[in-house]
């Protein structure tokens, strides 16, 4: 972008190994505690839902709502209150993770065909049994793809998190917005896409292990 | 709550409607990148998702884009349309930012309008079929109007989508609600931040109730809605 500079200086993408590493973990860390506590904050959600089937609509517009707030816009609001930290960030990755999980979770569930419901009441299943033994494992593969597109948006999310001092790949690319050094933009950019990618495959090889008698989605 | 105050007093200041940085000129510029944006897209878009929907072939490439797109986070997406833009000698601020918001709406319109279209019972193409109609009006009298709602589904992802990342471009100095966001960070002025904030989040939720009403008010009557492929 500066003259006579080339798109890409391999020798600075050499000599910042470490640096790529930490951005990683720092990636990783952020993707890891936002869908893992936004899938607790969901499953738990998506429980009720299926008990009190009223809850159903005030929790689908709020979460619904969540969703599309924009995050720098949710980031901002939070800011005054909780500053420039790794809890501002996490708020908001776990709320844009709530209506993706709850979603495939309840559909998931509500899924399981009733005679396959029926026959465990038979056979004398308590409500209990009924959902950890015959419901939720019929109903992991539409919750693991939930859980797919939920890590994949937030890796994506994670990057912008770098404009309140977080971030992992996304304080590259923001850094080589900021002095117009196209080879960390470059760099962060495609570390970041290349980490959703691994994060995707490794996510559909977990669903053919634990459901092997469906396919992949 | 003392902070909700401070926000609504900066919107009652008189100032804050005047010049450059009023906020009816903020948020018109908002809308008019999102919206020049999105129609560059449907553009681009919707008549290839129509076509592969229509024909039926290269599916696998037409849902794949929604997946790759998902994967592309919009910093990025950004701050690579600044390395395109730059040497074009387009400057900073509006070109970059439309030039970023185009391949996030690419996909969601593109996709959506292939499995629109898919979805349409095939019994009732191949009826048009034998009544006499050619390809192109199947595809027009038939196929869209059943696969309408769901065409703009995909259109109100993207443009959701659109407004939210419209906000970054402050970063590569375009203007939009995003510079109360920005400007508000770097002066550690948190009313201005904070009424910028809930701006943008209004004109976010009221764009996709609009299209969530369009799209309610597209549906044939007599059909379900099938639900968005996204």
């Amino acid at each position: 972008m500066t003259a006579g500079e080339p798109l890409i200086r391999w020798d600075w993408i050499a000599s910042h190994g470490g640096v790529f590493v930490e951005r990683g973990l720092q990636h990783i860390e952020l993707t890891l505690i936002g869908v893992t506590v936004g899938f607790i904050i969901a499953f738990a959600l998506s429980l009720l839902v299926l008990r009190y089937r009223r809850l159903e609509g005030p929790v689908t517009s709020i979460t619904g709502t969540l969703y599309t707030i924009p995050s720098l816009a949710l980031f901002a609001l939070l800011v005054p209150y909780t500053g420039f930290t790794v809890l501002t960030a996490e708020i908001g990755l776990v709320s844009y993770t709530l209506l993706i999980l709850i979603r495939n979770i309840v559909s998931g569930i509500r899924g399981v065909s009733p005679d396959v419901h029926e026959a465990a009441i038979g056979m004398g299943y308590t409500a209990r049994q009924l959902l950890w033994r015959i419901e939720l494992p019929l109903a992991l593969a539409v919750i693991v793809a939930g859980i797919r597109i939920a890590t994949v948006t937030t890796i994506g999310l994670v990057t912008v998190t770098a404009l309140i001092g977080q971030g992992g790949f996304g304080a590259l690319i923001l850094s080589g917005m900021l002095t117009f050094f196209s080879t960390e933009i470059i760099a962060g950019a495609v570390l970041s896409v290349s980490l959703a990618i691994v994060a995707d495959a490794m996510l559909v090889l977990l669903q053919q292990r634990l459901t092997p008698w469906v396919g992949a989605g | 709550m003392r902070l909700l105050l401070d926000a609504l007093r900066w919107f009652i200041d008189p100032s804050h409607y005047q010049g450059s940085d009023a906020i009816q000129t903020r948020i018109l510029e908002h809308v008019e990148m999102s919206g020049f944006a999105v129609l560059v897209a449907i553009a681009l878009a919707l008549p290839i998702g129509l076509i592969l929907g229509h024909t039926g072939r290269l599916g696998f490439v037409a849902v794949s884009v929604a997946n790759v797109g998902r994967a592309l986070p919009s910093l990025a997406l950004l701050a690579l349309a600044l390395i395109v833009v730059l040497p074009l000698g387009l400057g900073l601020g509006f070109w970059p930012t439309v030039l970023a918001l185009i391949p996030l709406a690419v996909p969601p319109i593109l996709t959506n309008a292939y499995v629109a279209v898919r979805n349409v019972d095939r019994d009732v193409v191949e009826a048009a079929r034998g009544m006499g109609l050619g390809e192109s009006d199947i595809l027009r009298a038939i196929e869209l109007p059943l696969a309408l709602p769901l065409v703009i589904a995909g259109v109100r992802t993207a443009a959701v989508n659109v407004v939210a990342t419209a906000t970054l471009g402050a970063i590569v100095a375009s203007g939009g609600l995003g510079r109360y966001i920005v400007d508000g960070f770097a002066l550690q002025e948190y009313d201005r931040l904070f009424a910028g904030a809930l701006l943008v989040a209004a004109l976010a939720i009221v764009v996709e109730a609009s299209l969530a009403a369009f799209e309610k008010a597209a549906v044939s009557p007599g059909i379900r809605h099938p639900g968005s492929a996204l």
